[in-house]
């Protein structure tokens, strides 16, 4: 149980970080890298852990976000409540997605692209209802108090989004050591063998995308707790499926430490990168895709090293469409 | 001691069993039954839908028409995950490990089948891994392995499930003779601890040696049935193995030694 002395030490130091220091800027940081690495996470649990590649886990963020603004300004649920219902939703928008797409055995480049086709339906239409603001957006009014789980200081944010990333740091760690995540890496690395070992795909992949959506859930929820508006732009554009994704492969796929290295080290040079750069918009999107680039050319096991090589998992779940191994190769001859 | 144990209750039976991939008949009308603790093997040449009848029988594809009955239940068509819990499971011809995973891992997935709880699953695949000659690469990444190790963790990530029927793909397809030598008694000593095995091989030594009873297929049908000398004495197989007019021009001791040059 090594991995739980090191979560309860991270959460310990970052916990009492507050206490040591009354900076701002290393508040703030703290606070974006935990909340990056929530995003990043989510996409690991899925991504990493099932091989199961999202390119929209921006439609659980957005639904996240959106229930936790609508359900306290249209139904005057507290903050608290609204989480519940926030985390539910998404919960609910994954397991759609999950038993549509796997259901029909989608899988590698399908899966993928209609997760960014389901972020986009979404994203169509919450410009296009009414009770979502349309194009204008929500504004979360503020709050100050516990209940509106808005704090006058960063110490509060950083307690509960580390609240939120310590939670999920343990999911992942019951993954790792159960049943469970025996499976959803068995069929992350073989879906025909796991199914002759007695596995069913489909509940392993469900159960996966429910976990996976209620933490990006999570994230959208606390992105509106902390910036206090939303539009469809943020809520399911793609900037936040591509900082879960890229944050996750920077430090390390399929590790219980990567998503956070990742999200960190991604933080500090956008950080670093911003007073080269001046204030382009969107520039940290085109340093995303370069270190992504850099990544996979030459660190697939990530930042870490302890990942998976994500070459060997693209083409892994992305050529395993073809039913290669039930049928018989007739150039396999005996001494093959 | 394998006589004792053999009865005439059918573990398995299919009852004309077809598939056609896009006009082409893959196995046509096939009727088999496998008897409860044997060995029977599955021969034929390359092409002949030797492992489509395997992805018929455990499940990866569903039969056009025709009835598979396992443990005198009807299972055509169910899922490889259902009949894998009814204690059916197959190994792959191409071995399929999970490639991120150790030796332990892997074989501990097919453990997870009966013990929930991940210790006792370690447990138990460590005892497979054990048995099956592994132990000293339990820690090892499976894509390290030989491929005369990788065959045995095929069959040890099958048999953590703990099958009472298991399908064995060309288990001693790509070995040395010495590695042959190895494999046999392990898959010989599956038969002894009640464990029933339907294998498909092209090594003939192994089949004379191991099998019960050979099923021959040919072009997707079955050609012939019996003990290994009867098949390899039947003319139709003769042929199918080494061409028309083939079994007039050879006497038999010559077949018996070419067929093994020839697998």
């Amino acid at each position: 149980m090594k991995d739980i002395k090191f979560i309860a030490l991270f959460t310990l130091v970052l916990a009492t970080l507050p206490f040591l220091t009354n900076s701002g800027v290393v508040l703030n940081f703290v606070v974006m890298a935990l909340y990056a690495s929530l995003l990043a996470q989510s996409w690991n649990i899925l991504g990493g852990y099932s091989g199961q590649f999202s390119f929209g886990n921006a439609v659980f963020f957005g639904t996240g976000a959106y229930v936790q603004v609508i359900a306290q300004m249209h139904f005057g649920l507290n903050a608290w409540d609204a989480l519940f219902f926030a985390l539910s939703l998404s919960a609910i928008v994954g397991v759609f997605i999950g038993s549509v797409s796997f259901r029909y055995g989608l899988k590698g480049s399908y899966f993928a692209l209609v997760t960014l086709a389901m972020a986009e339906i979404f994203r169509i239409l919450s410009l296009s209802v009414g009770f979502t603001g349309g194009g204008v957006g929500l504004m979360l009014p503020l709050n100050n108090t516990f209940l509106g789980m808005q704090f006058i200081n960063k110490s509060g944010y950083l307690w509960l989004i580390l609240a939120l990333v310590c939670s999920t740091l343990l999911i992942t760690t019951y993954i790792k050591h159960s049943k469970l995540g025996a499976y959803m890496q068995a069929v992350r690395d073989n879906e025909d063998a796991a199914k002759a070992l007695g596995i069913n795909p489909f509940n392993v992949k469900l159960f996966s995308i429910s976990i996976s959506s209620v933490v990006m859930g999570a994230g959208g929820a606390i992105y509106v707790q902390l910036f206090q508006y939303i539009d469809p732009g943020i809520a399911y554009g793609p900037q936040s499926s591509v900082e879960a994704l890229v944050a996750a492969i920077v430090g390390g796929v399929g590790t219980l430490w990567g998503p956070i290295i990742g999200a960190t080290a991604l933080l500090l040079m956008s950080e670093l990168t911003r007073n080269l750069f001046g204030q382009i918009p969107g520039i940290n999107m085109v340093i995303y895709g370069l270190v992504l680039v850099l990544i996979v050319l030459f660190a697939p096991s990530g930042l870490s090293g302890l990942g998976l090589s994500v070459r060997a998992l693209f083409s892994r779940s992305f050529s395993s469409s073809r039913s290669k191994l039930i049928e018989d190769s007739p150039t396999h001859g005996g001494k093959g | 001691m394998k006589a004792s144990l053999l009865t005439s209750e059918n573990i398995l039976s299919l009852n004309s069993v077809s598939k056609s991939f896009a006009g082409l008949k893959a196995v046509s009308e096939v009727s088999i039954d496998v008897h409860k603790y044997s060995l029977t093997a599955l021969i034929g040449p390359n092409g002949a839908g030797k492992t489509t009848l395997f992805a018929l029988i455990s499940g990866f594809l569903k039969p056009d028409t025709g009835r598979i009955v396992y443990n005198s239940n009807d299972i055509t068509g169910l899922a490889p995950f259902v009949n894998a819990k009814e204690g059916l499971t197959r190994t792959f011809q191409i071995v399929q490990p999970f490639a991120g995973q150790t030796v332990l891992e892997n074989v501990a997935i097919g453990a997870h089948l009966h013990y929930s709880n991940r210790s006792q699953a370690l447990e138990y695949a460590s005892h497979v891994i054990e048995k099956m000659g592994l132990h000293t690469y339990a820690n090892k990444l499976s894509s390290d392995l030989t491929i005369a190790f990788r065959k045995r963790l095929e069959l040890a990530k099958a048999l953590a499930t703990q099958p009472k029927l298991i399908l064995l793909d060309e288990v001693l397809a790509g070995l040395n003779p010495r590695e042959i030598q190895e494999m046999i008694p392990i898959v010989k000593n599956l038969v002894n601890e009640g464990v029933t095995v339907l294998m498909i091989e092209h090594v003939m030594q192994a089949v004379m040696n191991l099998a019960d009873k050979v099923f021959v297929l040919d072009h997707g049908a079955l050609i012939a049935e019996g003990t290994p000398s009867e098949v390899t004495q039947n003319e139709l197989v003769i042929e199918a193995y080494l061409g028309k007019g083939a079994a007039e021009r050879l006497n038999r001791k010559h077949l018996v030694t070419s067929q093994k040059e020839g697998t």
